[in-house]
């Protein structure tokens, strides 16, 4: 067997999953000494260009209580037709079609190559895919002229049979009726006043579809379109015509006020617009926002300007007045939309905040996008809204819909909760721990929207008592079924399944130690810290955050008590404490100098990105370009701020191109357009691709840096490097190694002494 | 005035009571000639005839009829002679008549005996046709019966036994005439003749009858009642039957005649005068005193009176001549019924007329015709001695009919049926004569006569010419009639006066009223930056009754007499006579009528207000578009958009206009002018109404013009396949309403609306007509709102200026009352098109479309009344909001709108200074200026009852009692409405009777002469569907009617209540042919009528019409390929055409509203829709007959004496 490096990177590259510990300590009382609990995160959608489509459907457990998928660790008796579940150990007769089974000729399932496979299941109609766009119109001429643009771009991305509708709102929200000839026609609803469905429904005329229809085959295929929300091959014309008309809310806004934005009944509509036409379809809403609500259920601010949306002052002081009924009113939208499959995407764009703090659930709870940015003329949302249209070698576009995701795990380990972009269906069952973790007390998670990036974080218990030793060679196995909406309109199943040794901790706590993934965990530990965050005071959770990695280390460090330098972390360890100083100074958990919306929207993406993606949120990248070399990266730290470095800093959420004193003096002198500077040049170049590579491929489109020495957007390079070097420590002021930073901060260096000292205290 | 003069008639008429009874009677007869003013005069002849003969009368009567008759036709002649071409034959005639006459007085004598036989025969008959006609029959027996009106009676019988031959044969004759030959047959002749008289109404002869004969005739016929039944021979007779028994009473009645003659001056022209002056001498000596007023008619009447007599019936006969005889024959045997019926009725009439000041001269020359012959110096003598007191108590007699009334009140019935026995002239027998009560035509004819000068309104006190003639006003300090026009020009000075006599002191007013091209509108005045002048104190503004003092630098307030300093910008020296320099050269200064132009502090809010707009709503419900009504409204807004009201007519109007359609929802448009297409906005909420777009809603027309035709076009076809059949109206209005407040600025929505507001929303209604309900105490129920939502509402629109024009087009019962509430309170109007059809009711439709829309209009409205101390403006009848005592708010306020405003006194007032009122009214004008109207009226004050009943003005009158009485249904039961209206007339009356008129016989109905419409018009009133509904009449119609005549002026009302009916027979260019009284009997089978009410236009078209004027009108010759559903009448290229059509257009041009012309066939079921606005037959719900409902009130009118 190869190393566990290449074990975890296989099985992540295969089933996108990975745990934090790949041998499971096998009592209960053992895993809990471990600290970082059993859990993983898994990629639901992992592309996996290679995977056969499946054309009919998994076979399950015939035990009602687990209904696991036949899967490779199955142990089946070729003659007897029979199969064992792994999971409670049911003996299932193979169905009908599976007579020709043998040895030789195995189904796809049982195939360990095919530990993740995934079933399309032709029963059932084909869905549309429904995109609902919810437009603000207060907003700047300008603006709103490259929202219309980005609009009408759309529509060309989409599949001819999507159904799009159409809801604008300023002072009063208006749904749009498509596809009227000579006269546009939009239905009204102020936007001080909340409707439920059923008042909906009326106002709007929609009667529900079975209702009208007879039971005739037709039934089915009716309700596939109303007035409001139409196949984009029949209105393309009309609505693109329409998105060009749209104005500017013609609502006038005295000197001193904010527009009236009717953002809340307007979300509240499309929700209701949705849940009484297409349930439990696939449907995206697309919230294009220019600015806060201001009036009417959710406004998070009134119309005076000289009150300014609440801060994190505001919220701490208990100063923020609709703060709560705001979020409330968007938690209940949030819930109604993904209890239907319903997704809600929020595009804010504004200079200012647009109360995503309270909205956040809205994308958070469906799996929704949240985009930030300083205004729709940037190409930051013009890229990024591109991107959501991106497809995938099959042409598909890269998201699903209406998903489910249930975990089935064997006896000795349950399933504590989840974090990430997703409910709770309240799904109790065998496999459900009483305690919780994230969104607990069930097995079972809608995830309105998928794509490939979208990971959870999934945490377990184990369940097994420490005097009911597992026999030697045992596995635990976990599996995840993800049933959703394909974007083809197609119902599909995938199925992981996956397993890991069992190992005492007493006696082979060295195998254990050796499988503990410390960027999983490191990951897994700051989802944990993140959603206390959400809900506790930040101190505490700073807190917390300590105690655990100190107790991680005690567990783990080899030391002498009370002797820090003689403290040694194995190379499995040896990276996680650096992750924790820099998840301690990220913005996931520092408030400090972050609008309550920031915050919101940093957690956001860093809930629902891979593993990767969040280390590199946690733990920013960093370049460096010089003619010393090829590019390289460096440490993150004040130290690799050198004058003759071009540095390149990726920190999801920004690229940053940094030049050093020197070379930006180059640069400015014009070295570069000199033939005989070429290579100057393409030094100068270089860091460039590099970005742009990253700004093509990254969703959301980061915002995009490109500073030098002393200006003044280098801040966001010397925010996230470790301050080595500060006015405090002038220990190598002055030298050429590095650039000091003001800050009060202390450096890893100094976290790490304390944590040592801490770790080897005996009085821990 | 001549009622002054009639008053001295009065007494005669007083006088003649006991001979009045007779004459009465025989006024009765010359009911017809009641109309006539004149005629009354006769009947005060009569009376005084009457009494002084009364017992002679009886057997006088024979000679006296012939008298009385004469005058009847005199008055007849007069009718005809207005009728145009007929009159000159008739006048010819006459003359001949007159010779006839004499004999008719023979005859009279003949037909006197029959009268008398109907009353000597009808002892019985009498007695019967005292019942029946009560009054007039005892006034004709009781003369003869001697004081007791039994004498008249026995006598009367023998005098109606004539009348009612004349009638009856007039009554036949008048479709016959107006047939002319047709049916007429023996009629022809007789009836003709008589009818002439009778008919007088229907063909000129007729009319001429009615008016001057009945009077006349009654008063003569009361002295010779028979022979007057003889057309001619009426008069004659009378004048015989007149002089010789009851002469004196007679010349009385024949002077009521003359007074008729007068009226009918063209009448007189010829013939009359002649015989007349004969009369004259006897009777004008005492008439000629009534006669000065109407100097040139009387002198001619007297002439023709005398001839009248005579000639008019040769002239009627002229045509009729022949006929006459026959009449006379006939009479015989209709005299009977007669009686009862014509005669009372005349001898009433007579009196009334008399009471009309121009009657009284009439009357006199009326007993000269009469005695013209031989009789009449006299009667006359007699007679005018009698004569004059009598003038305004007409109806002495009427005692003896009272008992009869209660008889014929409630069995009215048999009164109708008299009433179309006219034809079968015996049935009628017991009727009262309808050409012996006072007509409605007469007086209005008269009127026109006199009035051929302008009209100034310097003199205070003055009362205008009636509205139903064309006159010219020139202003010169008072407002016109045209704006202001009051219940009493000589108020009362006390408030006991006032309780006592029971006349309403009331004044309608129609703030914004167009002007003819003639007349000037009001200037409108800039004082510059300090606003408008005022009275410090009560705040009137600056007009011609503030007296300037001590130089100019101050003035006396006219009305609260606190004295404020004049502005130094406003100072202006005085000349000698203490006016100002400048007096002629400031409209506040010497006009009644003149505008301010008012500064930011009369604006709402201080702020200059926007310019106004038009919101147009249209109901897009299933019905809406199946009955077309979207397409038209669609269709005609995009030409009409072009005519949105605008002062300057050079300048584009800055009217801004909004669309919106809505069924169950609403639909709001957005056609900003930069849009490609129209855009629109779906409201569904209408709980909780609002206004989803502010840019873009109400726009210009001229700059968005290419997106409102485009959605103008669109919307018939979006909602072509709706079948969405619930509607809400609430919601609606709210919506309009919002528009307004978000564009802050005042303006109008015009709602297009179709069924029953069912659907779930504010101002949900229900269902609850129910016809169990009507005629029950909760009746009253039915007339207020369903539910309080629309009164809150309606507050609200007052408050933001928001003016509701409701356009109805239901199928079933959508409850007006309801619906209405917040038109009625926004100063809005509402207009119902019952089972809108596209084709047949477009015209109508889209015609009040286009005059609500460009009609000038005003927004914002306050108005306020002010008074001279002394008197306070009590109460306010119309379409608008009060949310205190004093300010009636208008959102809007147009030109067709009246606001009627009572008085009471709360002090005494003075003879010297007069009353003053001041209404100013400050309202927003279509192009966003802001103004003040101010209309100034001083009226007279007395202390003398005689002087306020002197100088009434009826129609006035009975638009304040309408109004009155159908605002008193939202909270009492209809029949005590009704009652209290009766009480009230009858106090009225009763007072007249106790304080003015001489003395005279209990039994005796006078009435003031500028009161003697007064019973006709009221029981219009009371016998409107409103008050009185037949079983086919809607609740709703009634709302309708009811709100709709709350705002209804003068003229309105007065056409609304007697309808205007003109026979055409023949037509000239240039001048109308002379209305009849709304009568079928009046109406010939032989001919064809146009009646206008102001709401339809019916052509009737008698059975036996002759087909060159079917060929004239419908360019077919048979009667049965008339279509009756035609809405307008064929082009034709034949003069008689092109004439209709003018005078059809002409009169929807007098009317606020569109009148849709019905062809009525004879006999054809339509014809029952024709036959209820025949306001003096009785109706089929109930109503009484003119006639009976006299001889009620006369009931009442004693019982209140008694």
């Amino acid at each position: 067997m190869a190393t566990f490096p290449e074990y975890i990177a296989q099985n992540e590259e295969r089933d996108g999953v990975r745990f934090s510990w790949n041998v499971w300590p096998s009592s209960r009382l053992e895993a809990t000494r471990m600290v970082v609990p059993v859990a993983s995160l898994f990629t639901p959608l992992k592309e996996r260009p290679d995977l056969p489509p499946i054309q009919y459907e998994p076979v399950l457990c015939s035990r009602a209580t687990c209904r696991a998928v036949l899967n490779p660790l199955c142990q089946v008796d070729y003659r007897a037709k029979l199969w064992a579940c792994n999971f409670c150990y049911q003996r299932n007769q193979f169905p009908p079609s599976y007579a020709g089974i043998s040895e030789v000729n195995q189904p796809a399932e049982l195939l360990p190559q095919f530990s993740t496979i995934e079933y399309v299941v032709q029963r059932g109609p084909q869905m549309p895919l429904v995109f609902l766009y919810v437009v603000d119109t207060c907003m700047e001429d300008e603006d709103l002229q490259a929202l219309k643009e980005s609009l009408q771009m759309s529509l060309s991305l989409l599949p001819p049979t999507a159904l799009v509708g159409l809801i604008t709102f300023g002072r009063m929200v208006q749904v749009h009726e498509l596809g009227c000839e000579g006269i546009s026609k939009s239905y009204v609803f102020r936007g001080t006043k909340d409707l439920n469905a059923k008042q909906l429904q009326e106002m709007l005329g929609l009667t529900k579809p079975s209702a009208n229809q007879g039971r005739g085959p037709q039934s089915v295929q009716q309700p596939l379109s109303n007035r409001f929300l139409q196949p984009l091959q029949k209105i393309d014309m009309n609505l693109t015509e329409l998105l060009g008309e749209l104005q500017r809310d013609p609502w006038p806004v005295t000197q001193g006020k904010r527009p009236l934005r009717s953002l809340g009944v307007a979300m509240s509509i499309a929700v209701g617009l949705l849940e009484c036409t297409f349930a439990n379809t696939g449907a995206r809403i697309m919230a294009f926002l220019g600015g806060p609500a201001t009036q009417g259920p959710g406004m998070v601010v009134g119309d005076e300007l000289k009150t300014p949306i609440r801060s994190w002052h505001d919220i701490e002081k208990d100063n923020a007045k609709f703060m709560k009924k705001a979020t409330k009113h968007y938690e209940a939208l949030a819930n109604r939309a993904s209890s239907n499959g319903h997704v809600i995407d929020l595009y804010a764009c504004a200079l200012d905040q647009t109360g995503l703090l309270e909205m956040k659930c809205c994308a958070n709870y469906t799996g929704g996008y949240v985009v930030m940015a300083d205004s729709f003329n940037t190409s930051l949302f013009k890229q990024t809204f591109q991107r959501v249209f991106n497809k995938d070698v099959q042409g598909s576009f890269k998201m699903a819909f209406a998903a489910t995701l249930e975990v089935k795990t064997s006896r000795e380990i349950k399933v504590s909760g989840a974090i990430g972009p997703c409910v709770s269906l309240n799904a109790k069952g065998p496999c459900v721990s009483e305690n919780e973790i994230g969104t607990g007390g069930t097995c079972q998670w809608k995830i309105c929207a998928l794509d490939p990036s979208s990971t959870l974080a999934l945490y377990f218990e184990v369940v097994n008592q420490h005097n009911a030793p597992i026999p030697q060679g045992g596995r635990g196995a976990i599996q995840f079924v993800t049933q959703y909406q394909h974007s083809s309109g197609q119902k599909r199943i995938r199925v992981t399944t996956t397993a890991r040794n069992w190992a005492d901790a007493q006696t082979q706590i060295q195998n254990i130690a050796a499988s503990f993934d410390q960027e999983a965990a490191a990951i897994l530990m700051a989802r944990l810290a993140v959603y206390r965050a959400e809900t506790e005071e930040g101190p505490d959770v700073l807190r917390w955050l300590d105690r655990q990695l100190i107790r991680l280390c005690q567990k783990f460090g080899d030391y002498h008590k009370d002797d820090p330098n003689s403290f040694r972390f194995s190379e499995t360890f040896s990276l996680y404490p650096q992750f924790m100083f820099h998840l301690r100074r990220s913005p996931f958990l520092q408030v400090f100098n972050n609008s309550p919306d920031e915050s919101s929207y940093y957690r956001h993406q860093f809930n629902r990105q891979d593993l990767t993606q969040a280390l590199i949120m946690v733990q920013p990248l960093l370049y460096a370009y010089s003619f010393n070399g090829p590019p390289e990266p460096v440490l993150l730290d004040s130290s690799s701020i050198l004058p003759d470095r071009i540095l390149l800093m990726d920190t999801f959420f920004q690229i940053l191109i940094y030049h050093g004193e020197t070379v930006a003096q180059w640069r400015k002198a014009g070295y570069q357009e000199m033939s005989e500077y070429e290579n100057f040049k393409h030094l100068l170049q270089a860091p460039v691709d590099d970005a742009q590579e990253l700004l093509h491929t990254r969703f959301p489109m980061p915002r995009y840096i490109d500073t030098e020495h002393g200006g003044s957007q280098a801040r966001f390079l010397l925010s996230k490097v470790n301050p080595s070097q500060t006015h405090n420590n002038m220990f190598s002021w002055g030298q050429e190694s590095g650039a000091p930073i003001l800050t009060d901060d202390v450096s890893l260096q100094v976290f790490m002494d304390h944590l040592k000292k801490l770790a080897v205290s005996s009085a821990a | 005035m001549n009622v002054n003069q009639h008053t001295p008639m009065a007494p005669p008429y007083g006088q003649p009571q006991p001979g009045y009874s007779h004459p009465g009677y025989a006024p009765l007869d010359g009911g017809y000639s009641g109309p006539y003013a004149p005629y009354n005069g006769p009947a005060s002849a009569y009376q005084p005839g009457a009494p002084a003969q009364g017992p002679t009368r009886g057997p006088p009567t024979s000679g006296p009829p012939p008298v009385s008759a004469p005058q009847a036709y005199n008055q007849y002649s007069q009718g005809n002679m207005q009728n145009g071409p007929p009159p000159m034959t008739q006048a010819p005639p006459r003359p001949a008549v007159s010779q006839p006459y004499n004999q008719g007085a023979v005859n009279l004598s003949g037909p006197h005996s029959g009268y008398p036989q109907q009353y000597g025969p009808q002892p019985t008959m009498h007695q019967v046709t005292n019942q029946m006609t009560g009054m007039q029959i005892t006034s004709g027996p009781p003369t003869p019966a001697g004081p007791g009106y039994v004498a008249p009676r026995s006598s009367q019988p023998s005098i109606s036994t004539p009348y009612s031959t004349a009638p009856p044969p007039t009554y036949t004759q008048a479709p016959p005439l107006t047939s002319s030959a047709a049916p007429q047959q023996p009629h022809p002749s007789g009836p003709a003749t008589s009818q002439q008289y009778y008919g007088g109404p229907p063909p000129p002869a007729q009319q001429p009858f009615s008016s001057s004969l009945p009077p006349t005739s009654q008063q003569q016929f009361s002295s010779g009642p028979p022979p007057p039944s003889q057309q001619t021979f009426p008069p004659s007779s009378f004048s015989g039957p007149v002089p010789p028994p009851s002469q004196a009473p007679a010349p009385p009645v024949s002077q009521p005649q003359q007074s008729f003659p007068p009226t009918q001056p063209p009448f007189s022209s010829a013939p009359p005068p002649v015989g007349q002056p004969a009369f004259h001498s006897g009777p004008p000596p005492p008439v000629q005193g009534s006669f000065p007023p109407r100097a040139p008619a009387p002198s001619s009447q007297p002439g023709s009176f005398p001839p009248p007599g005579p000639p008019p019936t040769s002239t009627a006969s002229g045509q009729y001549p022949g006929p006459m005889p026959p009449q006379q024959q006939h009479p015989p045997s209709q005299p009977s019924p007669y009686h009862s019926g014509p005669p009372p009725l005349r001898a009433q009439m007579p009196p009334t007329s008399m009471a009309q000041s121009n009657h009284l001269p009439p009357g006199p020359p009326g007993p000269l015709g009469p005695p013209g012959p031989l009789q009449q110096a006299p009667p006359q003598p007699g007679m005018q001695g009698g004569y004059p007191p009598q003038q305004n108590g007409a109806f002495g007699q009427v005692r003896g009919p009272q008992p009869g009334y209660a008889g014929p009140y409630p069995g009215q019935p048999n009164y109708g049926t008299p009433a179309p026995a006219p034809a079968p002239a015996p049935a009628a027998q017991k009727r009262l004569d309808p050409d012996a009560i006072p007509s409605p035509i007469q007086v209005i004819e008269d009127d026109k006569a006199k009035s051929t000068e302008p009209f100034t309104t310097g003199v205070r006190g003055q009362a205008p010419p009636l509205v139903t003639t064309n006159f010219q006003v020139k202003d010169q300090g008072n407002s016109s009639p045209r704006f202001i026009r009051c219940t009493a020009y000589n108020m009362p000075c006390t408030a006991d006066m006032a309780k006592q006599s029971q006349v309403p002191m009331a004044a309608v007013i129609k703030p914004l009223a167009t002007l003819p091209p003639d007349e000037t509108p009001p200037y409108l005045v800039d004082h510059g930056e300090g606003g408008p002048i005022r009275c410090n104190r009560c705040k009137a503004y600056m007009c011609p009754y503030m007296q300037f003092i001590e130089g100019g630098r101050r003035f006396q307030c006219g009305f609260c007499s606190c004295v404020t300093e004049v502005p130094p910008h406003y100072f202006q020296h005085l000349d000698h006579t203490g006016k100002r320099m400048d007096c002629y050269d400031r409209p506040e200064l010497s006009l009644g009528s003149y505008e301010f132009l008012a500064t930011v502090d009369y604006c709402k809010n201080n702020k200059i207000p926007q310019p106004p707009a038009f919101i147009f709503l249209i109901d897009v419900s299933y019905n809406a578009v199946k009955s077309g009504m979207v397409h038209i409204v669609c269709q005609e807004l995009k030409t009409l958009l072009d005519h949105l009201p605008r002062e300057n007519p050079e300048m584009d109007s800055v009217v801004r206009v909004g669309f919106v359609t809505y069924n169950k929802v609403l639909h709001f448009y957005n056609v900003k002018s930069t849009m490609a297409q129209p855009q629109m906005l779906v409201v569904s909420d209408v709980s909780d109404m609002f206004v989803p777009l502010l840019d873009g809603f109400l726009v210009n027309v001229k700059e968005s013009r290419l997106v409102i035709e485009s959605l103008l076009d669109q919307i018939p076809e979006m909602f072509a396949d709706t079948r969405e059949t619930e509607t809400v109206f609430g919601p609606v209005i709210q919506a309009g309403l919002e528009a307004l407040k978000a564009a802050d600025c005042a303006g109008k929505l015009f709602v297009f609306h179709t069924s029953l507001p069912i659907a779930e929303a504010p101002g949900k209604l229900k269902n609850r007509e129910d016809k169990k309900l009507i005629g029950t105490d909760k009746e009253k129920s039915l007339f207020q709102p369903q539910v309080n939502f629309y009164n809150t509402l309606a507050k609200e629109c007052v408050a933001q200026g928001c003016c509701v024009d409701l356009f109805l087009f239901p199928s079933q019962y959508v409850d007006v009352a309801t619906l209405s509430v917040v038109p009625v309170s926004t100063g809005g109007s509402v207009y119902k098109y019952t089972y809108f059809q596209a084709q047949s009711d477009q015209e109508r439709f889209l015609n009040d479309l286009r005059r609500d829309v460009q009609n000038p209009v005003g927004f914002d409205a306050v108005m306020r009344v002010r008074t001279s101390t002394g008197i306070r403006a009590t109460d306010f009848f119309g379409s608008f909001f009060m949310s205190n005592t004093t300010d009636v708010e208008l959102a809007g306020l147009d030109c067709d709108k009246a606001i009627t405003v009572e008085f009471k006194h709360d002090d005494k007032l003075s003879e010297e200074t007069g009353a003053l009122m001041q209404c100013a009214v400050l309202y927003t004008s279509c192009s966003g200026q802001r103004r003040l109207r101010v209309h100034n009226m001083a009226v007279n004050c007395c202390s003398q009852l005689a002087d306020l009943y002197r100088n009434c003005e009826t129609d006035t009158i009975i638009n304040f009692f309408s109004k009155y009485a159908f605002r008193g249904i939202l909270n009492n039961p209809t029949k005590a409405v009704r009652e209290t209206l009766i009480n009230q007339c009858a106090q009225i009356l009763a007072c007249y009777r106790k304080n003015c008129a001489n003395p005279s016989s209990a039994g005796q109905l006078i009435l003031p002469e500028c009161m003697k419409l007064l019973p006709v018009y009221l029981n219009c009133v009371l016998k409107s569907d409103v008050l009185l509904p037949g079983a086919d009449v809607s609740l709703d119609d009634r709302a309708y009617l009811r709100q709709m005549i709350s705002c209804m002026d003068v003229a309105d009302s007065h056409v609304f209540f007697y309808p205007r009916l003109l026979p055409l027979m023949k037509l000239e260019s240039g001048s109308l042919p002379v209305a009849v009284r709304n009568s079928e009997e009046r109406l010939s089978k032989g001919g064809v009528y146009l009646l206008e009410t102001g709401l339809h236009l019916f052509l009737w078209v008698g059975a036996s019409v002759q087909q060159e004027l079917l060929v004239n009108i419908f360019g077919t010759p048979s009667f049965s390929q008339i279509d009756p559903s035609m809405t307008s009448l064929p082009e034709l290229d034949n003069p008689f055409s092109q004439r209709l059509r003018e005078i059809i257009d002409s009169f929807r041009a007098q009317r606020s509203r569109y009148m849709k012309l019905m062809v009525v066939k004879q006999e054809d079921r339509s014809e029952l829709i024709f036959r209820h606005f025949l306001v003096e037959d009785k109706s089929c719900s109930g109503g009484a007959s003119y006639v009976d409902f006299l001889c009620h009130m006369h009931k009442e009118i004693r019982q209140l004496l008694s």
